[in-house]
């Protein structure tokens, strides 16, 4: 007799396969809000005040902007507050690598509408602050037209929601830099505390959650945390949107369960080359050597002890040809010129690391200088205000890590082949203020 | 009760006088900014300290109160 586990009861009109979040999408236009609410009730007061806090907190949901921080946790403080919290979604998105917020907000935008909303609800909020790049007009447009939807289907509705767009720099995404432009200072963090669930926008609570945080919350609410946790691993559950690019034939947005295999979803990708190094987490992640990524399950709690993160859940693959010094140099000086300017470390370590990498990849330094960047990344570390250095430096160890003998090579000036080949990873150039 | 040093680092500038006035907890990085050793501050060393913070021009430096459990003065 063959024993069988019995099955978990399959929450009515669930997504059943690895596909929750874009479930729906079909093609590349946005799910209409009569076709959404057939499988989403409208968002309503979810119980008790504070039931849905208590879901969430269950579900285990980890914030998807790229700290994985407790989503239920956040809520709660939020809530604890005396005044009435505002809701901000964060799609600001500033990690050049990344697609998937603007993904959402093009195909499932009521999904996450829904999750503000109800979020809202919970908090006891009435007002929901939208805010989307400057640089993404289809994701503007998108979650533009699902509000008016909304308000046609809802004229009574008491939450008001609005649509910023914010400046294309990096840092608007940090919270605080968010909020204090959202109150019409420059997209800069500022010191904390306080944090914006203590004081944000108006200062009021404030809520900030990254788009594809908050329609993990609306599946939540619809489906229960069991249906949630039963993809995912115990202390990650559920599934990601993961942006795969570089050296592959369907570069796009995947979902996948987290835990998922690194070399699965890459092949899912089908790779156009050999596959070389690939950077996990972004351009704030890590460097992976093509052993580690092929082992690797994309998870925290696997990549966390080698140094990486899943961060946004960016993917880039680079081909086995490419020069992954180039490459890093590129994004370096990036990152440098990405900075805000208000921290010493950050301003003049940052920009002490990526010429000197620079000049070592080109051959105009000497190899002992290697030896600086691991002195400043020791300096630079944990000394801003926010976070954004402290990625920065993870991002240039991982490339010492696994571009260490190519870096010295290079600055021994002997040929590599790979300097010719053109750049593969997208270096957006640096425009537009602050404000 | 013990305490540490803490600072703002977009209020500071680097204008390096808290590490002349306190070395035992501040060092400079190679840009001239100041790197903090967080251990709790010996009582006979907080009048440095103290001097260290109220040198600062841009206000930058903090005493923070250090909770029991990772006291060790």
């Amino acid at each position: 007799m063959k024993l069988s586990v019995p099955d978990p009861t399959p929450t009515r009109g669930a997504p059943t396969g690895i596909r929750r979040l874009l479930a729906l999408a079909v093609g590349s236009t946005a799910t209409p809000l009569e076709q959404h609410r057939a499988h989403y009730a409208a968002p309503r007061q979810h119980g008790r005040h504070d039931a849905l806090i208590a879901l969430v907190e269950k579900s285990g949901l980890r914030g998807r902007g790229g700290a994985a921080f407790p989503t239920g946790t956040k809520m709660r403080a939020v809530a604890s507050g005396r005044r009435p919290p505002i809701v901000v979604v964060n799609g600001t998105e500033g990690e050049p690598l990344s697609k998937k917020d603007a993904t959402l907000l093009c195909l499932q935008p009521h999904l996450v509408l829904d999750g503000a909303a109800l979020a809202a609800h919970a908090l006891g909020a009435t007002e929901i602050i939208v805010c989307v790049d400057r640089e993404q007009p289809g994701a503007i447009a998108s979650v533009a037209h699902a509000i008016a939807e909304r308000q046609r289907s809802d004229p009574q509705t008491t939450v008001s929601v609005s649509v910023l767009s914010t400046p294309p720099r990096y840092v608007v995404g940090e919270e605080t830099a968010l909020v204090h432009w959202i109150n019409g200072g420059e997209a800069k963090p500022t010191r904390t505390p306080p944090r914006p669930f203590e004081r944000g926008v108006r200062g009021r609570p404030t809520l900030v959650d990254n788009v594809e945080t908050l329609a993990h919350l609306a599946q939540i609410a619809a489906y229960g945390d069991s249906w949630f946790r039963s993809l995912g691993t115990a202390s990650e559950p559920g599934t990601a949107l993961l942006s795969l690019s570089g050296a592959l034939a369907k570069p796009a947005v995947y979902e996948a369960p987290i835990g998922y295999r690194l070399a699965t979803l890459i092949d899912l990708a089908e790779p156009l080359h050999g596959v070389g190094a690939v950077l996990v987490g972004g351009y704030f992640g890590s460097w992976l050597e093509p052993p580690a990524a092929a082992a690797v399950r994309l998870c925290n709690e696997e990549l966390r002890p080698i140094g990486g993160g899943l961060g946004c859940g960016a993917v880039a693959v680079l081909p086995a040809d490419a020069c992954g010094v180039m490459e890093s140099a590129r994004i370096l000086a990036w990152m440098a010129a990405q900075t805000a300017g208000q921290c010493g470390a950050c301003v003049n370590g940052l920009a002490a690391i990526s010429t000197t990498y620079a000049k070592l990849a080109h051959g105009q330094a000497k190899p002992s200088d290697i030896a600086l960047l691991h002195r400043w990344a020791m300096q630079v570390d944990g000394r801003g205000a926010c976070k954004f250095p402290d990625g920065a430096i993870r991002f240039l160890r991982s490339a010492l890590r696994v571009f260490g003998d190519d870096l010295e090579r290079h600055a021994r000036g002997r040929a590599c082949f790979g300097t010719r080949v053109p750049p593969m990873l997208p270096v957006p150039p640096i425009r537009g203020g602050w404000r | 009760m013990s305490h540490r040093i803490v600072v703002d680092p977009i209020a500071c500038v680097g204008h390096r006088l808290c590490a002349d006035l306190f070395p035992e907890r501040i060092t400079l990085d190679d840009w001239g900014y100041p790197i903090i050793d967080n251990t709790p501050i010996r009582r006979d060393l907080l009048g440095h300290a103290r001097r260290a913070i109220d040198a600062c021009p841009t206000l930058a430096l903090r005493l923070e109160k250090v909770v029991a459990r990772d006291a060790r003065t």
